[in-house]
């Protein structure tokens, strides 16, 4: 009995779109596309100042070197000022240069929820798609335990049950809702091509079994993933900002990431918007990024799209 | 159909089962929890140690939670310490369930008001500007973070147009029936305090329809682009019927199907956008009993709404692959 | 000598002070209560509530919330004067002690009636008394009783753990004798405690008032305290709204007083902070407790009355000596006090009106030591002490809250964030570490995990003991005094002040105590004392802002 497209199906609908002659048919048309090339040029713009931004930053993010401009009891803080482009926040320091290091910590949370639901799905879904038989049991009873949790609950529940939260802890919060999503995605583009032609090919050649695996099937794999990362990225940066807004964030500011900033100012939405609106405009222009990226990768991988 | 009901239940309990063994587990074995909550800074080493032993703290961990399963069974999942200190929390959790899926109603509602048609007219005009604009517009609304676009709400529109921005009515006197403050004005005639519901209901609803607008609208988009795509459409168009005959008997129909079933399958979506919007507008549901219990740490609230949290999800999702076999005839006889 | 016992010098001070800002808030709070004259009849009064009230059962109350809602229904046999720590009779109209300071002879108030009818008198008084005396079970509990437990010691069957409470004699229906086991500075200002006002003797025995049960990982409790709080109060109860959190409570127009002219009280309860700023702003509530101090300036702007109430909490840093050796040594303690700015923290961090601590309790507690002078910041000679002691390359773990904001401590992170430059600018290496308050951060602290920590303390009531005597009265504490051999003799010399029944020379020694506190022991750096604000749309008039937090609406009106 087909049943109606549940989150499970539409993983594996993507994961069925591998293929190398695809990727390359979708490179040629991604190349034209403007929408794509717009998310292209945010996030390449992004990952250059992440990387540049400790030299780019005027001033150092964790001093709070306007502390005397700070008035609580008046509710003032430090205004805009030569070397200041932007003043400083709650604390003091320089809310340019925060901005500008926070594409840091923020890209680094972003690749680091990635490259764990990544790492974590890879290892689930390659045991199970390749093996199969019980192992894909256990495997997929697992990840279905955890698809029956709402994710973003899920992440909000994991992070609350670190007794220490840090920047490590809203990453693994994030990654972790990302596991069962890349092993589904992998195990079922595996099983796709378990009788696919070049890997009954490769077998009547006498390829070992892991060699094909690592060789054949897995590279083309990859394709459904990089789209499926892509999303996570984008995803994940929102993801962090809320676990901040709960309270649920990393608690030490003194390296500032742009969740963070947002979620830890909601006392002062009203009073100091700005301190909120840059870091969520950054966080709105980087995820829109990823997913302009993401969205026009899956389309043009999508077969249907071929015709 | 009957069997395979059958089974996803037996697997949800499955699934609760082992969740709740894993909650109970890890929120027991973190430090402060109930005792610090219970004693804050007044706690000396004794009284720390006698309410832990009082408590039952002190037991191994297997033995505190078959004791929990027991009172489990009996309806007594423990007490909260903190969203509303004193209460059972299975009572939080059914006071505050219809303010949550009167919240989402709404919300499914607004989005479904506004992506259907927007993704109506897209598909139509496929590739001009109206159509990139929208779909653009979709993108931005998945970037945006919902609890921001809920404190611009509550600090731009609800001054601009006069509308309350938190809590679910005003402090009038209103008989509770059913828990659906829109539902009992109507049944008591109060209709004064429906009106008052609604109005808290406007801004949140808004705020938490932009998580299922967006797919709402793409889906719609998607699904009717490959409608007007298919043979019948064509046929009708030869056959001389008329635009908006077509629209309503053709391609409307056809591509509610997705669009159905993703509105079921944005539950969870709903609920984990619910803690956010619920916290912003102070609105008294299972979204705001989690957000406080989050940040207060009340962990029998929190075990709690969890779990009942995954079997909506669940039910949820078995009742829209139920309904979408019972709505598609080819489903059916396949 | 009616309450010369509590008549103490420096609060006559207070009230000066204080008497200023509640006339600048309520008109005039005095000529109302005496003519019951001005302000309007009639109307709800609308307050915003960070959180559930947990019960209505003063005597379980732990918490402010709590507290609040049954301020308004109950009274005690003293009460505190509006706006100030000082005792004043309540439903005792006089209370006397022997000359050995354990026997009090109270003379209770004559025609006055409980909400369910019953009368008051000093059969009432003792069957509460006992009632408190005889808890079982879990009614036992730190976490249920936990005021009685601060300050009346054990109960009934607990003869390990003694009692402050010996006996309640009803002389005749107006007079109650209490016996003391001990001589103690509290007394009789605790009974002004919320805690422990006269419940209807009946409406306990009718439901159920001590079935107090321990299930799971909580407490509840019975139908009493959840539904039938019956007090002598200037208002009922009305209803608990559960679905739209709201508390509401109605007129009680039998009060032997000054009826109140609200004819409710409706407590909403908006957990979100800036949804309570936004909700007073648009008229849904009249006013809510503990405004952000950096909406003060904006809320005034906006028409709005900031009653900012005396300061009558301490923030410190804790310091504890059982890891590291070499914070048991003076010095170093001394080179962290020199090395924060504590003026400049109070400046850029805290409200208006927050001072730098010289000790351990405010200037408006007697035993405030006038003569202590604030340590000013000195980074050179920090470091110069740091170095004498041989600790220059001091590594220290710091311990800072999330997830809590208190009066004291009005936002953890920034004050962490102050603190932390100033020690590292003196040489200070740290280790920070964040817990959240409640998942794990007080337990660390009860037990010594870190080296440094911040803690406060909001007073309770106008006894040093109460402030002082919490923090040092034993060895075992968060600061671990007993490392140092005069954590020993702090202990005796807070003892000893603290049954000392003569007013004066009781003041003396803790005087004496607090200046050696601070110059020979230095257990901790106070930083600062921040008072807590609340805030009033402009036409409620009669609520005066109490150090102790306990406003109570009876007096107050609307429009």
């Amino acid at each position: 009995m087909a049943l109606g497209v549940s989150k499970k199906e539409k993983i594996d609908g993507l994961a069925e779109s591998a293929g190398v002659s695809l990727a390359a048919s979708a490179w040629k048309r991604l190349r034209r596309s403007p929408v794509f090339l717009t998310g292209a040029v945010i996030i390449g713009i992004f990952i250059v100042l992440s990387l540049l931004s400790p030299w780019l930053a005027p001033q150092d993010p964790s001093v709070p070197m306007l502390i005397d401009q700070v008035v609580k009891a008046r509710n003032e803080i430090p205004p805009p000022q030569p070397g200041h482009l932007l003043g400083g926040d709650l604390q003091g320091r320089d809310f340019f240069s925060r901005l500008l290091v926070g594409s840091q910590q923020t890209l680094i949370v972003g690749v680091g929820a990635t490259i764990i639901g990544l790492t974590g799905g890879l290892i689930l879904g390659t045991l199970a798609g390749a093996l199969g038989g019980w192992v894909d049991s256990i495997v997929m009873r697992v990840v279905d335990v955890m698809l029956s949790l709402p994710s973003l609950l899920l992440a909000f529940s994991i992070a609350a049950m670190f007794a220490r939260p840090s920047q490590f802890t809203v990453i693994l919060a994030v990654a972790i809702v990302q596991i069962p999503v890349f092993a589904r995605l992998l195990r079922g583009s595996m099983l796709a091509q378990r009788h696919s032609d070049h890997v009954l090919a490769a077998t009547a050649l006498g390829v070992k079994k892991g060699a094909i695996v690592f060789r054949h099937m897995l590279p083309n794999s990859l394709s459904p993933v990089i789209v499926q990362s892509t999303l996570v990225l984008a995803t994940a940066i929102i993801e962090a900002a809320a676990l901040s807004f709960l309270g649920l964030g990393n608690p030490d500011d003194r390296l500032p990431e742009w969740g963070q900033m947002l979620g830890d100012v909601q006392n002062v939405f009203d009073t100091h918007p700005h301190l909120a609106a840059w870091p969520a405009i950054c966080i709105i222009i980087v995820a829109l990024g990823f997913t302009l990226m993401g969205e026009t990768l899956r389309e043009a991988l999508d077969p249907k799209n071929r015709r | 159909m009957l069997r395979y009901t059958i089974r996803r239940l037996v697997q949800l309990i499955g699934v609760v089962l082992v969740l709740s063994m894993l909650l109970f587990a890890w929120l027991r074995l973190l430090p402060g929890g109930p005792v610090s909550a219970l004693l804050g800074e007044r706690a000396t080493p004794e009284s720390r140690e006698a309410l832990t032993k009082q408590l039952g703290l002190d037991q191994p961990i297997f033995v505190q939670y078959f004791k929990f399963l027991g009172r489990a069974a009996t309806g007594d999942f423990g007490v909260s310490t903190g969203v509303q200190p004193g209460d059972s929390a299975l009572d939080i959790f059914l006071q505050r369930f219809p303010a949550t899926i009167e919240l989402s109603f709404f919300a499914i509602l607004i989005a479904i008001a506004v992506g259907v048609p927007l993704g109506y007219l897209a598909a139509k005009r496929r590739g001009g500007w109206f159509d990139n604009l929208s779909v653009i517009g979709s993108l931005i609304g998945v970037a945006v973070p919902v609890f921001f676009l809920a404190y611009l709400l509550k600090d731009v529109a609800s001054s601009a147009l006069g509308l309350p921005s938190q809590g679910r009515q005003d402090a009038i006197d209103a008989t509770r029936v059913t828990g659906f403050f829109t539902l009992d004005g109507l049944i008591t005639g109060e209709i004064d305090a429906t009106i008052n519901a609604l109005e808290h209901l406007i801004l949140p609803a808004i705020a938490l329809a932009t998580i299922p607008f967006a797919v709402i609208f793409r889906i719609t988009r998607a699904a009717v682009l490959d409608v007007l795509d298919e043979d019948f459409v064509r046929t009708a168009e030869s056959k001389g019927l008329t635009a908006p005959v077509i629209r309503r008997r053709h391609v409307l129909r056809n591509a509610m199907l997705p669009v159905v079933t993703t509105i079921g399958l944005q539950t969870g979506a709903l609920l984990s956008g619910a803690v956010l919007t619920e916290k912003v507008f102070s609105f008294a549901g299972v979204g705001q009993a989690l957000a406080i219990g989050f940040e207060r740490r009340d962990y029998p609230v929190l075990l709690l709404l969890i779990i009942m949290a995954t079997i909506v999800y669940v039910v949820v999702n078995l009742l829209v692959d139920l309904s979408y076999a019972l709505i598609d005839p080819r489903i059916r006889t396949r | 000598m009616v309450h010369s016992v509590t008549a103490r010098r420096r609060w006559v001070a207070a009230i000066g002070f204080l008497s200023v800002s509640a006339l600048a808030l309520s008109g005039c709070a005095q000529s109302q209560r005496d003519s019951g004259g001005g302000g309007k009849e009639g109307g709800t009064l609308t307050f915003g509530a960070a959180g559930a009230p947990k019960l209505f059962d003063p005597f379980y109350a732990t918490d402010g919330e709590t507290f609040r809602v049954s301020r308004q229904m109950f009274e005690g046999l003293v009460g505190f004067k509006p706006g100030t720590a000082e005792v004043e009779p309540a439903l005792a109209t006089k209370y006397e002690p022997s000359a050995d300071g354990k026997t009090w002879t109270f003379t209770l108030k004559e025609g006055v009636k409980f909400h369910d009818g019953t009368d008051f008198n000093s059969e009432a008084v003792c069957f509460n008394f006992n009632r408190w005396y005889n808890q079982k079970g879990a009614g036992q509990s730190d976490a249920v009783s936990q005021y009685w437990l601060d300050n009346f010691g054990g109960f009934a069957t607990t003869p390990d753990k003694p009692s402050l409470y010996k006996s309640c004699t009803a002389k005749d229906p107006k007079t109650a004798v209490i016996e003391l086991n001990e001589v103690t500075s509290q007394f009789p200002s605790v009974l002004g405690f919320t805690s422990f006002s006269i419940s209807s003797p009946e409406a306990l025995k009718k439901y159920d008032a001590d079935n107090v049960q321990a299930a799971g990982d909580a407490f509840t409790y019975p139908a009493y305290a959840n539904e039938h709080p019956t007090g002598t109060g200037p208002f009922k109860f009305g209803k608990y709204d559960k679905a739209n959190n709201t508390v509401e409570l109605v007129r009680n127009d039998a009060y032997h007083g000054t009826k109140a002219k609200l004819d409710k009280i409706v407590f909403k309860i908006i957990p979100d902070e800036t949804a309570r700023k936004q909700a007073l702003k648009a008229g849904d509530i009249d006013g809510y407790d503990l405004p952000n101090a950096a909406d003060w300036a904006g809320l005034k702007q906006d028409g709005f009355n900031v009653a900012i109430r005396p300061a009558f909490n301490v923030f410190y840093l804790g310091i504890n000596q059982k890891n590291n050796p070499k914070l048991a040594d003076l010095k170093v303690r001394q080179a962290l006090m020199y090395a924060i700015n504590r003026e400049q923290l109070v400046k850029s961090q805290l409200p208006e009106g927050a001072k730098v601590a010289t000790q351990f309790m405010p200037d408006t507690v007697n035993g405030y030591n006038k003569d202590i002078k604030a340590v000013g910041y000195d980074a050179a000679k920090a470091k110069s002490l740091l170095a004498e002691a041989g600790a220059s390359d001091l590594t220290l773990k710091f311990y800072w809250p999330s997830e809590v904001t208190r009066p004291y401590m009005p936002s953890p992170k920034d004050l962490f964030g102050a603190m932390s430059g100033d020690l590292q600018a003196a040489g200070i290496k740290l280790e920070v570490v964040t817990k959240p308050w409640n998942g794990g951060y007080l337990t660390d602290v009860d037990q010594g995990i870190p080296d440094l920590f911040l803690l406060g303390w909001t007073g309770d009531n106008g006894t040093a003991h109460n402030w002082v005597g919490t923090f040092f009265g034993r060895t075992d504490n968060r600061f671990n005094t007993g490392v140092s051999a005069w954590g020993n003799t702090l202990k005796d010399d807070l003892a000893k002040a603290n049954s000392e029944p003569d007013e004066a020379k009781r003041t003396k020694l803790y005087e004496d105590v607090n200046k050696r506190i601070m110059e020979e022991y230095l257990p901790a750096i106070p930083i600062s004392h921040s008072p807590p604000a609340l805030v009033l749309k402009s036409d409620i008039k009669g609520v005066v802002p109490s150090p102790l937090t306990d406003e109570k609406f009876g007096p107050a009106s609307k429009g």
